[in-house]
């Protein structure tokens, strides 16, 4: 199944913190002012914030992003 | 005893042996292909850069993504301060490692493939180049020989892919991951050298030959570098699956008295030297048991040296060689650094060891690589280890204060 998550290049942002006020429901700072994203897919109802986040990061670094949810692959065969 | 299979051959005081001795011994490379990778799977060789990554599923994720156009890169950058593995094994085997990067090419359908070595390891490279030589034209042309920046991050594949790209050896954000896109945006395999030497010797060999050299179901051998409160420190080969003890009695014996061992170098974990003995060395059975044998360092603290200020120390080390691109890596390592430097120096404020477990786990999952990922797991293992050393130091100003 496809799901929306937040995706953030941490080599671009530089701690602006607009985007934990614009989504506190998802992200809060660090003890350095940087956002720490709860992990999980975003639900349609808070994906307004989320789209308001990604726009307003002055450095493009937030992103959403699709994922699809596939099973884990199953561990590397090992004969023993 | 020691197993040899990469160092099988010449001994060590022969030097690099050449390409017509490596041809007389081994034969010629055999084909790369489809076959091989399922080969390198039923081998149960996994990487020995540091993740331990099954190899035959990272060569089919490019292979199934080249349509001729990947890239190979041999990963000899050896940026763990403990390290000597494979800079020795290019020393004295660099047409093994030179086998399996072509090997590796030919299997996934590269049109381009780099040898990035560590441009401070210069015997190494030395060694490399003159194999190079040695080589027919064809093979000559296909490879590129690359230096890699002496930093710890310059060795992480993101980096290595960036360095080929642009000049400049800090990681990149994932996704893509090289597999997907790396140099040129091509899919890119990134593999240590050890574990493409490995590889030469399976296509030679096969699998089941790889499965025998270890022991208790564990695949093959490992390179290990073993430091600190030994005899004899240096690199070892042996087979998985031998005992901690087995490896420091190989290297002469524990001098003095051992507190502990780190295992996996900077980015592993102290073990208390009581546990450590009966500890088994097996890259896959650590992995699949939640630990890691890292880029096999083994390294010894005497019981009269100060675990915390040796803990310390390598943290610094970590919080300087972050690059400096993601704040919770370059903050937050520094900031853990400053506060174990204090505990350890027995001058600590009554919050810092409090903030040391919070800081582990505020740190840990926000690098853009695993670097800090690295550093809180040593950080942690550390305080998990020495916990009534660091206790006992954290208070101490409190104490003589009052
Ligand atoms: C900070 C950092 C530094 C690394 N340095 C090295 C290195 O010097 N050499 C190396 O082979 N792998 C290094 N790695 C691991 C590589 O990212 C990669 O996993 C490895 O080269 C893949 O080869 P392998 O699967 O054969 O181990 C490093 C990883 C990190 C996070
Ligand atoms: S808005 Fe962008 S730059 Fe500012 S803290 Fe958030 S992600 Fe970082
Ligand atoms: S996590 Fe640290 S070392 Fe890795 S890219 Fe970010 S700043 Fe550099």
């Amino acid at each position: 199944m496809a799901q929306t998550e937040l995706w953030i290049d941490r080599t671009k942002c530089d701690g602006s913190r607009l985007c934990a006020e614009l989504f506190p429901e998802r992200i809060s700072l660090d003890d350095w002012g940087y956002p720490i994203i709860a992990p999980g897919p975003i639900p349609g109802s808070l994906m307004p914030h989320a789209q308001k986040a990604v726009d307003s990061c002055p450095v493009l670094a937030l992103a959403l992003r699709r994922v699809e949810r596939r099973p884990p692959p199953p561990p590397a065969a090992k004969p023993s | 005893m020691t197993t040899l299979s990469l160092f099988s051959g010449p001994p060590p005081a022969a030097g690099a042996e050449s390409f017509r001795d490596h041809t007389q011994r081994l034969g010629h490379r055999p084909r790369g292909d489809r076959a091989l990778i399922d080969t390198l799977d039923r081998s149960g060789l996994v990487g020995r850069g540091g993740a331990s990554f099954p190899v035959g599923v990272k060569w089919r994720s490019v292979q199934s993504r080249s349509r001729g156009a990947a890239v190979v890169i041999a990963n000899g950058a050896e940026g763990e301060p403990l390290s000597r593995k494979d800079r020795t094994l290019m020393a004295l085997r660099p047409h093994l490692v030179i086998d399996g990067a072509l090997l590796a090419a030919d299997a996934v359908r590269a049109s381009r493939t780099l040898l990035y070595i560590g441009e401070a390891h210069g015997a190494a490279a030395a060694a490399i180049s003159r194999a190079l030589a040695e080589r027919p034209p064809a093979e000559l042309a296909r490879l590129t020989l690359l230096g890699a920046p002496p930093s710890y991050v310059a060795g992480e594949e993101t980096a290595a892919v960036n360095f080929v790209n642009s000049g400049v050896a800090a990681p990149l954000a994932t996704p893509p991951r090289p597999f997907e896109r790396g140099v040129d945006g091509r899919p890119t395999l990134v593999q240590n050298v050890e574990s493409l030497a490995h590889a030469a010797l399976i296509a030679r060999y096969g699998d089941a030959w790889f499965q025998s050299l270890g022991r208790h179901h564990a695949a093959g051998t490992i390179l290990l570098t073993v430091s600190g409160a030994v005899a004899k420190p240096g690199v070892i080969e042996v087979a998985s699956g031998c005992s901690v003890d087995e490896v420091l009695a190989l290297a002469g014996g524990v001098s003095g008295k051992a507190r502990a061992v780190l295992l996996g170098g900077y980015f592993g974990g102290w073990i208390r030297a009581d546990q450590a003995g009966s500890m088994v060395l097996d890259p896959s059975g650590l992995r699949a048991a939640g630990g890691s044998l890292g880029c096999g360092v083994v390294s010894v603290l005497d019981e009269t040296a100060d675990p915390l200020d040796v803990s310390a120390r390598i943290l610094q080390h970590l919080a300087n060689e972050s690059a400096a691109q993601c704040g919770p890596c370059f903050f937050g390592l520094r900031s853990l650094s400053a506060a174990t430097t204090r505990i350890a120096a027995r001058q600590a404020d009554n919050g810092d060891l409090p903030q040391l477990h919070r800081w582990t786990a505020m740190v840990k999952g926000r690098g853009a690589c695993r670097h800090p990922d690295g550093a809180v797991a040593f950080l942690q293992s550390a305080l998990n280890v020495f916990e009534p050393e660091f206790v006992a130091a954290a208070g101490a100003r409190g104490r003589r204060a009052s």
